[in-house]
């Protein structure tokens, strides 16, 4: 069901990870990417997989639950995986059907390719997953504030990004519950050619905007009724501050990053063609 | 002819820490032509389980019997089901979607496979029904009042010609005379057509006025499932599960505390006021007589039909 889509979600749990300071995560999550294209080794990418295996397990979220975050961007790592295999032309072909042929240099592009794109997107989800969209408003404006300088207005970016997020459950919510008021009037999302479905969609997404219009109207009139006004002279009740274990784990967190791209890039382990 | 409940029971987002046992070991049986009202304090599971009734949402565990099908077989034909089961969702209102009300009304026949004309004609049976005024069935159904778009949306499951009508809370936050305006409709249609009306509420008066049995949802479980009479005798553990008993029950019980010698179980204001009457030494005013030939015989204010078309929906 639509309701099964958890990217972007908060997952309630006691864990460290959800303890962390939200500008840790952030961090983390930003090195955690970006290390993930800083080699291409077999090697690399274990110490890499050893390393989220070893977050997912500290972060309490159920496998299951993360797994099935993944199935919205099947499709997307379908088609990556498919440009990749056919279109490489170097290297040994290993497999030749018609004019398509799949070559040592594709196959293990393709793979690597669809290996990244699932770590990028459990990583970002374990942030995610373990930070509520509070933390992760006060995390991002405390980390762009630098910005504020050249008159980037830095809380009103965050505070949007944390708005929309908290949206994406309701929406989700609405979706489910509008698509189901609609099957009981014998709507079929199912069946039919692409253009029937499309139009199917119709039923659905009328009521879907002007639901979200609505909703996005009495959160303005709320926020107005209690004197919201931006960021400027605003305190916090809870302001961020740095504690033990953050240091800790921006520790660990740069010794990966040391360890992962060294491995990657001088430890000489080969199987097959990776 | 009937819908059956087997030891139904759901759980939402199961093994996950939003885990929710919404409906535990559900045993029911709605046979045709009843009246039936579903009440519950907020979160006892009640619209989780109408939403089986057409089977929206797949039990966790148990059986669902429609005609004595069962429901999850494979090739089970579902379509058939919302056909014959309509269900009407709380706000229904916010499920509206096309340029004016009567083509949102024919969306549910036009999904029948129905013809224009015919989708046309049960529209205006429906409209009529539901008694939204003809100069309202071109607008656009955003143009409305939150009464006239409630009444709107209901027309459109109606227009389906349902043989069971399960309706979600239809008066949340409408006001007093909208709510018997709708209410009344609904008790008329019963009454004319035969048709099964299932009606979730947590307003004890209204589902005490129309019910023949009450179903009480308590914490996904049935706490009662009886004629009004004997579940109201219960008022203490209904206090006790977040709801209350009709003040009409509250005053009977008080007067007979007191040493009036009245019937406890009455359920309705006409019927208490017959039975002080009568604890008095008075006459009996025959206002429970009356307010029953009322209801047999009511055309309500807005959408009587007339016998023609009442001749079709039968
Ligand atoms: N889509 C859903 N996902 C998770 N939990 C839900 C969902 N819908 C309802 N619930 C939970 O199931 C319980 C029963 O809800 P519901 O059937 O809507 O109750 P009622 O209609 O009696 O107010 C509630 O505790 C509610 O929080
Ligand atoms: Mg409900």
């Amino acid at each position: 069901m639509i309701r099964d889509i958890t990217i972007g979600q908060y997952y309630p749990a006691k864990s460290v990870l959800h303890r962390l300071d939200p500008r840790v995560k952030l961090v983390s999550t930003l090195l955690y990417l970006v290390s993930l294209f800083l080699f291409r080794s077999i090697a690399g990418y274990l110490t890499a997989t050893l390393f989220l295996i070893g977050i997912i397990r500290v972060s309490k979220v159920p496998v299951g639950y993360i797994v099935k975050g993944l199935k919205p961007v099947v499709m997307l790592l379908m088609i990556t995986v498919v440009f990749n295999l056919f279109l490489k032309k170097e290297g040994e072909v290993l497999v030749q059907v018609w004019r398509l042929s799949v070559t040592t240099v594709g196959l293990r592009n393709a793979v690597y390719m669809a290996v990244r794109l699932i770590y990028l997107i459990i990583g970002s989800s374990l942030m995610t997953f373990t930070t509520t969209p509070n933390e992760l408003t006060d995390g991002i404006e405390a980390l762009l504030s630098p910005l504020n300088k050249i008159r980037v207005p830095v809380h009103e970016v965050a505070m949007m990004m944390s708005i929309a997020l908290r949206f994406i459950p309701i929406l989700l919510e609405e979706t489910d519950k509008i698509m189901k008021a609609q099957q009981a009037r014998g709507a079929d999302f199912e069946s039919g050619n692409i253009m029937q479905r499309a139009k199917a969609m119709i039923p659905i997404l009328v009521p879907l905007f002007v639901s979200a219009f609505r909703r996005a109207n009495d959160l303005a009139m709320a926020m107005e009724a209690r004197c919201y006004r931006g960021g400027e002279g605003r305190t916090k009740m809870k302001p961020l501050r740095y504690k033990g274990r953050d240091l800790t784990a921006y520790g660990i967190m740069s010794a990966y990053v040391i360890a992962v791209v060294a491995i990657g890039r001088y430890v000489p382990l080969k199987v097959w063609i990776f | 002819m009937s819908i059956r409940l087997e030891h139904l029971n759901y759980i939402y987002s199961p093994k996950t820490a939003y885990e929710k046992h919404a409906l535990k070991d559900i045993c029911l049986e709605i046979p045709d032509g009843e009246f039936v009202g579903i009440i519950g304090h907020t979160g006892s599971g009640k619209s989780t389980l109408i939403q089986h009734f057409n089977g929206l949402i797949k039990a966790t565990d148990g059986k669902l019997f429609y005609n004595e099908e069962n429901i999850y077989e494979p090739g089970y034909n579902m379509k058939n089901l919302r056909n014959e089961v309509g269900l009407v969702f709380q706000y229904p209102e916010h499920q509206l979607f096309e340029i004016d009300v009567m083509t949102d009304v024919c969306f549910g026949p036009k999904n029948q496979g129905l013809s224009t004309e015919e989708c046309k004609e049960r529209a205006l049976i429906a409209l009529e029904l539901v008694g939204l005024k003809e100069k309202y069935y071109h607008s656009s159904p955003f143009e409305l009042s939150g009464g006239q778009k409630r009444r709107a949306a209901i027309a459109g499951v109606l227009a389906m010609r349902p043989k069971v009508l399960v309706l979600d809370e239809p008066t949340a936050g409408l006001d007093p005379k909208g709510r018997d305006d709708i209410l009344d409709q609904v008790a008329y249609l019963h009454k004319q057509t035969g048709m099964t009306v299932i009606l979730v509420s947590h307003s004890m008066e209204d589902i005490a006025r129309y019910a023949d049995r009450i179903i009480v949802m308590n914490h996904g479980e049935v706490m009662y499932n009886d004629a009004p009479r004997a579940v109201f005798a219960h008022y203490r553990e209904l206090e006790q599960a977040g709801l209350a008993a009709p003040q009409v029950t509250y005053i009977m019980h008080d007067l007979k505390e007191r040493g009036l010698p009245v019937d406890i179980s009455v359920t309705t204001v006409s019927e208490a006021a017959d039975e002080i009457m009568k604890a008095l030494g008075g006459k009996d005013l025959g206002n429970t007589a009356a307010e029953n030939r009322a209801l047999r015989n009511r055309t309500p204010e807005a959408g009587a039909l007339s016998n023609k078309t009442l001749e079709k929906i039968r």
